[in-house]
């Protein structure tokens, strides 16, 4: 076998290629350069490690640090304000901790009387202590969601399923938020609490018609004595108006039959004045004048005798029933 | 040009320095331990900043010396009154003693393990001597505020607990902790994450849930049919008092008015002789006007008062 042997028809001219050296430590230098400045964003910090160990932190806009790895910069978005989401997420999220793993499970809680309930909340948080957030805590968002389970489920499992569900939401809302700053403090995180809402809270699916059902119960109560009064007001005012009516009535007949008295009574002595003075001939006048008034209107008089005694024969009483 | 040459080897002599590896950093996350021929040398460096080791010899193993992280997994066990749940734990530890660490497990992945192992008994064993109330209920001093349970105490119950999840937690941290010591594992917090029923328990607490709102609903159903006829009593209660309280006031009334005409009328006519005489002899007149009317037929005597002089005059 025969080896091709590369042969050189010219020598390289290597005269030319030293001209070209003095470009070598100006691209050099360009490169270190280039790696001696970095950009800290308007909502962050850069914290800076010189071999590895902490020397400084650095506000917003253009820096320059050692080159080769001497420096190195972490930037930490600390005026960002960050969300974590439990038993649900919303799409299109950017913050890798926001949304967990399994939602489904995530949400399904035991509460303080042994029912079940299905519990959705949110955390707002952001990072306040750069170099805790870095340096102390591996994975501080995590370790922030596993706390935030923890605190809802020990609020959760000290209320029944009704404060949950209904009346005790925004105790809740404080009294999470306020252990979770707690326990984040405590563990270091180098996160601040902003806010913890609770979302949806439900009973589950299973259970949810239940649930309403004691809802309309509650109202048909409400529905059942309200028709009562209704059926009450309906009657009862109008029965103390009639009442009035004739209690105001009998006090018109009062005032009526007394007056009558009084005037009758004043109008027989006024003519008893007058008869004390000549009684024999004003009761005959009256008299007189009575039957002057009678007699006219009778249907038949009869003027008999004071001797007859058989009348009998004279009268047919009655007309013709009579004689029947 | 002697000096140039000095320059070079030293410059020489540097970089293979650097490329061997005799210079290494320690970040601030790190403990560093630097064994030699698989030994470790030396107390773990923690300090961070750059530091030096012989080159080809030593080796350098990063541990990291942050809290970290241990998430259990969720398993299904037994409380003490027999109901099955699914508990899920999560820790936080850290490397408390490099060296130690280093010798008993070397790695993390084998710290995990231990861990899942040594706290996963611990739960279970605590979970197993309490009842489920006491791992439900966090504090055991809390109860239903009194502004609350007036609102819902017709529903809701709030059972007691001996001790609570708290306190058990704390038991879990306080067997766990002295068991991973040895290995250079500082434990620092155990707590419960999740804790459910088993699918099988559910649909049993489902069907409780369910009848004990039933019986709630029941309740409030009959708590206004109660509330109605109550209402409806007092309307006719009501109604009733109303009108006696009425009839009596009118009787009375009229009674008296009837009373105060008869006292007046009788103050007239009872005054005097005369005026009992006139009063007799008048309401007579009146009389016959009111009972002689157009249908009367009288016969009237010759020795009547108004014919005596029918017969004879004046005599």
């Amino acid at each position: 076998m025969t080896r091709p042997t590369i042969v050189f028809r010219d020598r390289p001219d290597w005269s030319r290629l030293r001209r070209l050296f003095w470009l070598v430590p100006l691209l050099l230098f360009a490169i270190v350069l280039f790696t001696t400045y970095y950009q800290v964003p308007a909502n962050a910090v850069g914290v800076v490690l010189r071999f590895g160990k902490y020397s400084s932190t650095q506000e917003p806009g253009l820096h320059f640090k050692m080159p080769l790895g001497v420096d190195e910069v972490s930037i930490v978005p600390t005026r960002r304000q960050l969300k974590l989401e439990f038993g649900f997420g919303t799409p299109d999220y950017t913050n890798p901790d926001q949304v967990g793993e399994e939602p489904q499970r995530e949400k399904g809680m035991v509460t303080g009387d042994l029912n079940a309930a299905l519990v959705e909340w949110v955390v707002q948080y952001h990072v306040e202590d750069p170099r805790l957030f870095l340096f102390h805590v591996r994975e501080p968002a995590s370790t922030l969601r596993d706390l935030s389970e923890a605190v809802m489920r020990e609020i959760i499992g000290d209320r029944t399923v009704d404060e949950v569900i209904t009346v005790g939401r925004g105790e809740i809302e404080t009294e999470a938020a306020r252990r979770l700053r707690e326990m984040a403090n405590a563990y270091e995180l180098g996160l601040g609490i902003d806010q913890l809402q609770l979302k949806n809270v439900n009973p589950p699916r299973e259970v949810q018609a239940s649930f309403n059902e004691v809802n309309k119960a509650q109202q048909d109560r409400e529905n059942m004595i309200n028709i009562a009064n209704g059926e009450y007001n309906k009657v009862v005012p109008r029965a103390q108006g009639e009442a009035a009516q004739k209690i105001t009535e009998a006090e018109g007949y009062r005032l009526k039959r007394v007056n009558e008295a009084l005037g009758d009574a004043a109008a027989f002595n006024a003519v008893l004045a007058q008869y004390i003075k000549a009684p024999a001939v004003t009761r005959t006048r009256l008299y007189l004048e009575t039957m002057a008034t009678v007699l006219p209107a009778l249907a038949s008089k009869w003027i008999v005798d004071d001797k007859v005694t058989q009348l009998l024969p004279l009268l047919q009483v009655g007309g013709k029933e009579a004689v029947k | 040009m002697r000096i140039t040459t000095i320059l070079i080897a030293l410059l020489a002599l540097f970089l293979l320095l650097v490329f061997s590896g005799a210079f290494y950093t320690v970040r601030e996350t790190d403990t560093v331990i630097v064994t030699q021929f698989g030994r470790p040398v030396g107390d773990p460096i923690s300090e961070p900043g750059l530091h030096w080791k012989t080159p080809f010899v030593q080796d350098v193993t990063r541990l990291d010396k942050r809290v970290l992280e241990f998430d259990g997994m969720a398993t299904e066990m037994p409380t003490k009154d027999k109901t099955y749940i699914e508990v899920d734990a999560f820790g936080r530890w850290r490397i408390g003693d490099a060296a130690r660490f280093y010798v008993a497990l070397k790695d993390e992945r084998s710290a995990q393990s231990r861990l899942e192992d040594i706290i996963g008994s611990e739960v279970r064993t605590a979970v197993a001597s309490h009842e489920l109330i006491e791992i439900i209920r966090s504090d055991k001093s809390r109860v239903l505020p009194p502004d609350l349970e007036k609102q819902i105490s017709l529903t809701s119950v709030l059972p007691n607990a001996k001790r609570g999840r708290l306190e058990i937690q704390k038991d879990i941290l306080a067997a766990a902790a002295p068991k991973l010591a040895p290995l250079g594992i500082e434990l620092l917090d155990v707590r419960i994450k999740r804790v459910n029923y088993n699918s099988e328990v559910l649909t049993r607490i489902y069907q409780r849930m369910i009848s004990e709102r039933q019986q709630i609903a029941q309740r409030f159903r009959s708590e206004g049919e109660g509330e109605a006829a109550r209402i409806l009593g007092k309307k006719e209660k009501d109604l009733r008092e109303i009108e006696s309280v009425a009839y009596k006031q009118v009787q009375q009334n009229r009674g008296e008015a009837d009373a105060e005409a008869t006292r007046i009328y009788a103050e007239a006519y009872d005054q005097s002789p005369e005026a009992r005489e006139f009063y007799t002899f008048v309401k007579t007149m009146d009389t016959y006007k009111a009972v002689l009317g157009s249908g009367t037929n009288l016969v009237l005597s010759t020795d009547s008062d108004l014919f005596r002089l029918f017969k004879q005059t004046g005599r």
